[in-house]
């Protein structure tokens, strides 16, 4: 078994706090991916309810930033899905604020990264594409499925073109969700791999120490790396979401 | 069997390693997922509850009262910029009226004050040309008393000449005769 100072998969280890029981043969417990949820949403709530509070008319610096975001969420939304797509802004608010928050709280060392799992980033692209499927049923019946077909297709190629659209339908939220996984989950290997290699060259004596400086400076490169990958998964998963949903209001290209 | 299993699990968990007949790779350990989805619905859920019932609409209602002051404040400005624009050509106007009424006083009174002088030189000049005329007059008078003088003058000086050439009185009618003889030429 390796070191887990060194090894760059430990951080990615999900143990139980407590069990919670079984239903069924799947096994529920307590986790520390579990806590790392429940921060994310006391750190969202917490953030947006208290720099609201004042409900000023000039807004202070940490009410400024939760209107920000607001407005970035609700300008993206607008902008792709027009004004219908409003309706949906607080899902599409809640999953890139959920997003945003598990990837940054990821960044600080030795907290769990929620979204580096890919059963909750397949979770939440599964949660966009039935709410685009379910929403676009309800909202046209059947013409949704003029999605697949683009009007003003010649015969003899539209089975081809909507063959090619069912697939490229389908392989949205595998997309979706392993671009956030892969993301989240190789940054924080990469970044582990090379603070590992401090705590290898240091532990080899005064001579480790000073090349140890080299992978620090790596490190905190990446560091900033990463939070922009942090940010920028975060608002790429938002913006196909509204893509998505787009889709599910007006299905005609 | 399952008391085992989760004994198992929490084991291998402690243990931070990944062996042990799971997922040697945590993401992909199956054992995990229900209790990670599980606290996902649960989570998520809760965010999006306090999403869409709190916090949303006090920011959507934080911008909307920010919008409609804004343009109310804007509506107030753009009111007070029409009654100044207003007053200003209100004051224009009167300050044109006032000059215009003063500019009519003054010509009233430079009428005035000229038609009152040249009555005043008329006046004058009448006074002065009658004193003129006056004077004309007397000095005529003067002259033909002085002139009147001078032929008896004349008349009494020849005579007196003509007695001492003579010797003798000549008539004083034959003297005037020739004084006004001589006179005449």
């Amino acid at each position: 078994m390796t070191d887990p100072a060194v090894d760059p998969i430990h951080q990615f280890q999900i143990h139980d706090i407590f069990t919670l029981g079984e239903v069924g043969g799947v096994q529920f417990a307590m986790t520390n991916s579990s806590v790392f949820m429940i921060a994310i949403v006391v750190l969202i709530s917490g953030f947006l309810i208290l720099s609201t509070s004042g409900r000023g008319l000039v807004p202070t610096r940490w009410q400024s930033a939760a209107e920000l975001m607001y407005e970035l969420v609700a300008s993206t939304l607008r902008n792709s899905a027009g004004t219908e797509g409003m309706r949906f802004f607080p899902f599409v608010f809640s999953i890139f604020a959920f997003v945003l928050a598990a990837n940054v709280i990821g960044l600080v060392p030795y907290f769990m990264t929620v979204t580096s799992h890919l059963v909750i980033t397949a979770a939440l692209a599964l949660l966009v594409i039935f709410t685009v499927i379910v929403y676009g049923l309800m909202r046209n019946g059947l013409g949704f499925f003029k999605l697949f077909l683009p009007s003003g297709l010649p015969v003899a190629i539209a089975p081809f073109i909507a063959i090619i659209e069912v697939l490229s339908f389908l392989s949205r939220p595998v997309s979706l969700s392993l671009r956030l996984f892969g993301n989240m989950l190789a940054g924080h290997i990469v970044l582990k791999v090379f603070a590992g290699f401090i705590v290898t060259l240091t532990a080899a004596g005064v001579g480790g120490w000073f090349a140890g400086i080299l992978p620090l400076g790596m490190t905190v490169a990446l560091t900033a790396l990463e939070t922009l990958v942090a940010v920028l998964q975060a608002y790429v998963f938002t913006i196909l979401t509204c893509v998505y949903l787009n889709d599910a209001i007006h299905p005609s290209h | 069997m399952a008391q085992q299993q989760i004994d198992a699990h929490t084991e291998v968990a402690g243990h931070g390693g990944g062996e042990g007949g799971h997922a040697s790779f945590p993401p992909f350990d199956p054992n995990t997922f229900g209790s990670q989805l599980l606290w996902l619905a649960i989570t998520f859920g809760l965010l999006y509850y306090i999403m869409s019932k709190v916090a949303l609409p006090r920011i959507a209602n934080i911008l909307e009262v920010r919008r409609d002051r804004i343009a109310s404040d804007l509506g107030e400005a753009e009111r007070l910029k029409r009654e100044t624009d207003e007053a200003i050509a209100s004051y224009e106007e009167s300050l044109a009226e006032a000059r215009q009424k003063a500019h009519g006083i003054a010509n009233t009174a430079r009428d005035e004050a000229k038609s009152h002088i040249e009555a005043e030189f008329a006046k004058v000049e009448a006074d002065v040309a009658s004193q003129i005329s006056e004077a004309d007059k007397k000095i005529a008078a003067v002259k033909d008393a002085a002139m009147g003088e001078v032929d008896a003058i004349a008349t009494s000086t020849t005579s007196a000449i003509l007695e001492q050439i003579l010797g003798s009185s000549v008539a004083e009618k034959e003297v005037s005769k020739a004084v006004s003889t001589a006179k005449a030429n």
